[in-house]
């Protein structure tokens, strides 16, 4: 299963110290951990839900130094992109995945994905026994989607304020973190929801 | 893309003053109390989610907004429901009565309610109590209901399911097993959504469904599996896709080795013997005796083969290869799965599995399918007495060699020899014949890899491979370089020269230099610890000690020797570790000119060094005549300052009759005239051009060296006490050209003055200066001279009367 999916920065943020990503959308799947664990059964709700914020912000601040590591050890300079280039800017995007030891900080080992489209990064923490090369495409996938229904490469704001169209994509492609195996016939019958449902 | 504006909603939204968002409240529970929700309260509501999720500290909403977003989840508006969702998730969670009333109408839950419950479940009961709830509702679905209300739902059994499988009863487990097969075995053949056959013109009666399509475009021949196509599709197809997604990991979770229980299964076995199977569902008249556990393997073991059949076909769209390969791989796994739980499934499934491998094994596109496939001979191979050494070859032998910059790869390829080790090691052991290669991984991306070597180092070092590793481990960044060249020669024409960083490539494209090279990027072990040309090597690759990926693996390789080091110990014998003394000492001056990584490396031989002479002591005896090279060399004290010390260090505490029997006067006095003539040269002369004057401690080292050896035979001291003479008196001029500090030369001088008076009295010199180990451990209540009186004393308790 997929436990998270992230869209943070990969850019340095001016507000907060080097290295730390600024998370602009994150959504958890499945009960939350902290009340299945043996040993937390202490917290209270709000500790763990601070808990779960602090995990996320972990994950991607791990992607962000792997991103920094991979680029920097590719040599690739980034172009800047305007609206209507998605797909080539897709195509241009680094990828990768990184691991993650078992609580550090999930309570299992993962294996997270991500895709680093110029200064921000979508990043997926699944499950190490997933089926990765599904998951890859299901990230591209979405990114694609965020890319162009959120208008993220202008310089609006769509994906702080425009965030219920996340939550719509993912119900329909990756719902409750389930990985689909969806052909394009069926791919199309869900993105036409999910374009029915930006549309209003 | 990320833009100062996004950035000052943030911080206004985690800014937002109390009395201001309060009145934010009551305008939203007005706004929501209107009958129509226009678009300014889903404005409100997409803000108020905004301002929640900013901080990452809880929010909690006055209840009268809490109750209207609950009664919002099941809005028929999708808009209503996402967003409040959305935000009861972001708040801590309402009381469990009102939750309840939610759960209560399970026909009605949405996907999105569906979420809330399972985010704010608060114990493993509540989310027992939902699964009992969702498996009721699957089960007792009217057929006739609304198309897709209940799809969500194996989603979200699964996401609780993966945290705590216990959630559901064997009873649940029993009913989910049927349905499953139902779905996906049994799904409709023809399109759903009223496509018909029936063209433009045509009138109701003509309409008949048209059956699915495989992907290449034919008419469907058997059962719907995820990669059959049609224009609209049934809701029980949709159930298959749901399905056989989350196949693998039910078949995980109720199906692994140690939870089923096969007492079943050995009468209905007989009838499903492996040879007779060709076409996929011959055998389903007999599964039907099967019990619901063992009828779903049956199933899942029919959709995979025909799944595997169904990757051969050429499909129209790239969309769909892709998703070929996804489905390859799943179903290689679950097979695998399957054939764990029940070995007599071997015989039916390998031919498949080894057809597949014979179609995909020249292509190294697939290399990511061709892993599972790996994994498959690894498990069963020896069941199937298959000669897997093909499937070694290709997995160890090429991937490593052609695809070491592919991440996923490498990541994956590095998992499954983690996972294996031991099955490698006791079916396949000479896999790790191709350590150089599995290396290419580390030197290529050392950040992603290392973390996996960590794991995987201490499994690989053994006493074949021992010296071997070293001298690559040493030479990764080499490496790192050499796979930039190889991948740079590739992509560059020949004929292009000079520009930034090409010296090298030039070096490698030369037929001259190509053995060094090939050496690098071998395959295999067996052809030779290290070459003689290393500092040729070293030369040629000069250029390449500031690129990324070199400095990186440079960063690496002091952990990984620490971890060698650790693990060395326990599996070499004396002479190995002799060797390896050797080694150290030649290598020491053989390295990657790159900044700090010499330093780095040989504080690494400094510390192992020392652990290794006092694990073995004999061992500085044996290798005397080596350590002595290398100690009377002295350029060494400039060069090489840390490891110099060590070694002066280590021979004046082991070289002694104690460490080993051999040792004989000889052996200390050539080893105390060697060291003599180094002191006295270093504190005689200025320090060679382009050097600083030698650290204190390698000069009291070595002093105390000289002592320690004079201690043990006694005609030296005189000779000491002729140095230490000479260094007073040259102290005693306020400047000396061998010396900058003054406080260093007087902590020098005043050392010498302490060694001095305790050679004075030989006897005890020895005793001071080198210890005997019973002096050094405290043995407490073992040492006779300590425990005497304690018994005494508690003998003495004892039989006093009370």
């Amino acid at each position: 299963m997929v436990r998270c999916f992230l869209i943070h920065t990969l850019c340095p943020v001016g507000a907060l110290s080097a290295g730390e990503s600024r998370v602009l959308y994150s959504r958890l799947f499945g009960p939350d951990e902290a009340v299945l664990s043996k040993q937390q059964l202490g917290f209270s709700p709000e500790e763990r839900r601070l808990l779960q914020k602090e995990k996320i912000s972990v994950v991607a601040r791990q992607v962000r130094s792997a991103v920094a590591l991979s680029r920097e050890a590719s040599g690739r300079q980034l172009v800047d992109a305007v609206p209507g280039e998605e797909a080539l800017v897709l195509q241009d995007a680094d990828n990768g995945v990184v691991r993650l030891r078992a609580g550090d900080p999930f309570s299992q080992e993962m294996s997270v994905l991500w895709l680093g489209v110029q200064s921000l990064g979508f990043t997926l923490a699944c499950e190490p026994h997933e089926n990765l090369l599904l998951a890859e495409r299901v990230l591209r996938n979405l990114s694609r989607h965020c890319l162009e229904n959120l208008h993220m490469l202008g310089q609006g704001s769509e994906v702080l304020l425009k965030s219920s169209r996340i939550d719509v994509l993912l119900s329909r492609l990756l719902p409750h973190g389930q990985l689909l195996f969806l052909n394009h016939r069926f791919a199309q019958s869900l993105e036409k929801e999910v374009a029915a449902y930006v549309a209003k | 893309m990320y833009s100062l504006g996004s950035e000052s909603l943030i911080k206004q939204a985690r800014e937002i003053q109390d009395s201001e968002l309060q009145k934010f409240y009551n305008r939203l529970v007005k706004l929501l109390q209107v009958k129509e929700l226009g678009h300014e309260t889903l404005d409100s509501l997409q803000r108020l989610h905004l301002i929640l999720c900013a901080n990452k500290y809880a929010r909690t909403l006055p209840s009268d907004l809490q109750q209207r977003l609950l009664l919002l989840l099941s809005s028929p508006s999708e808009q209503l429901q996402v967003l409040s969702s959305a935000l009861l998730r972001e708040t801590l969670p309402s009381s469990g009565e009102e939750l309840n009333n939610i759960q209560e109408n399970i026909s009605q839950l949405n996907t999105h309610a569906a979420a809330v419950l399972v985010s704010q479940a608060g114990s493993r009961a509540e989310l027992s109590n939902l699964c009992a709830q969702l498996v009721h509702g699957l089960e007792g679905r009217p057929a006739d209901g609304p198309a897709r209300s209940l799809m969500f739902t194996l989603p979200v059994l699964k996401s609780i399911l993966t945290l705590s499988p216990e959630c559901l009863t064997e009873e649940h487990v029993t009913i989910l097993s049927k349905k499953l097969v139902d779905w996906l075995r049994y799904a409709s053949i023809v399109q759903g959504g009223g496509a018909s056959s029936g063209g433009f013109f045509t009138g109701s009666r003509s309409r008949q469904p048209l059956p699915t399509a495989e992907l290449d475009g034919s008419v469907s021949g058997d059962f719907f599996t995820v990669l059959c196509v049609g224009q609209g599709f049934t809701e029980d197809q949709w159930m298959n896709v749901y399905s056989f997604s989350m196949l693998h990991h039910w078949l995980l979770t109720y199906h692994s080795v140690s939870s089923s229980n096969n007492t079943m299964d050995t009468d209905d076995r007989s009838e499903v013997d492996g040879s007779v199977v060709s076409m996929v569902s011959a055998t389903s008249s007999s599964s039907r005796l099967l019990p619901p556990k063992e009828r779903l393997r049956e199933k899942a073991f029919q959709y995979c083969q025909r799944l595997i059949e169904q990757c051969d076909r050429k499909a129209q769209k790239k969309t769909d290869t892709e998703l070929q390969k996804a489905c390859m791989v799943e179903a290689v796994c679950i097979l695998d799965c399957v054939c764990l739980e029940d070995p007599s499934m071997v015989f039916r499934a390998f031919p498949s599995i080894k057809a597949l491998f014979g179609r995909l094994s020249s292509d190294l596109s697939f290399a990511r399918v061709l892993l599972p496939i790996a994994q498959f001979y690894l498990n069963h191979g020896e069941m199937a007495a298959v000669d897997c050494e093909c499937v070694w070859k290709l997995v160890f032998g090429r991937f490593p060699a052609e695809l070491f910059n592919d991440s996923f790869l490498a990541h994956e390829l590095l998992r499954f020899l983690r996972l294996n080790l031991e099955s490698l090691q006791l079916r396949a052991p000479e896999f790790i014949r191709f350590l150089p290669n599995l290396l290419k991984f580390l030197a290529w991306d050392s950040s992603a890899a290392v973390d996996d070597f960590v794991d995987l180092l201490p499994s690989l070092v053994t006493e074949g491979t021992a010296v071997e590793m070293f001298h690559t481990l040493l030479d990764l960044p080499c490496l790192s370089a050499t796979l930039v060249l190889q991948l740079r020669s590739m992509s560059l024409p020949i004929s292009e020269s000079s520009s930034r960083g090409l010296l090298s490539l030039d070096a490698f494209r030369n037929p001259a230099f190509r053995g060094l090279f090939l050496f690098l990027l071998r395959v295999e072990t067996g052809s030779g610890h290290t070459i003689d040309r290393l500092s040729t090597l070293h030369d040629l690759l000069a250029e390449a000690a500031d690129w990324p990926r070199v400095v990186r693996c440079a960063q690496i390789v002091p952990v990984l020797l620490h971890i060698y080091f650790n693990t060395v110990v326990t599996v070499a014998d004396e002479k190995l570790l002799a060797h390896l003394i050797l080694v150290m000492l030649e290598r020491s001056s053989l390295l990657l000119a790159i900044p700090t990584y010499s330093k780095e490396i040989h504080r690494v031989f400094s510390c192992h060094l020392l652990r290794l002479c006092k694990l073995r002591p004999s061992l500085v005896v044996d290798q005397s005549h080596e350590l002595l090279e290398f100690a009377g060399t002295t350029v060494n004290v400039y060069s090489k300052e840390e490891i110099y010390t060590h070694v002066v260090w280590v021979l004046g505490e082991y070289l002694s009759v104690s460490s080993d029997s051999r040792c004989s006067v000889t052996h200390i006095t050539s080893c105390f005239e060697t060291l003599e003539a180094v002191l006295f040269e270093i504190t005689s002369s200025a320090p060679p051009p382009g050097t600083v004057c030698p650290a204190p401690k390698v000069i009291t080292t070595l002093m105390s060296a000289l002592a320690k050896l004079a201690s043990r035979s006694h005609d030296l001291i005189p000779r000491v006490s002729l140095f230490f003479s000479k260094l007073r008196t040259a102290a005693k001029s306020d400047s000396v050209i061998w010396c900058a500090d003054e406080g260093d030369l007087v902590a020098i001088v005043t050392r010498g003055e302490e060694l001095w008076s305790l050679l004075k009295t030989p006897g005890v010199a020895q005793s001071v200066l080198t210890p005997p180990p019973h002096v050094l451990t405290p043995r407490w209540h073992r040492d006779t001279n300590l425990a005497m009186p304690l018994q005494l004393r508690v003998l003495t308790r004892l039989t006093h009367s009370q």
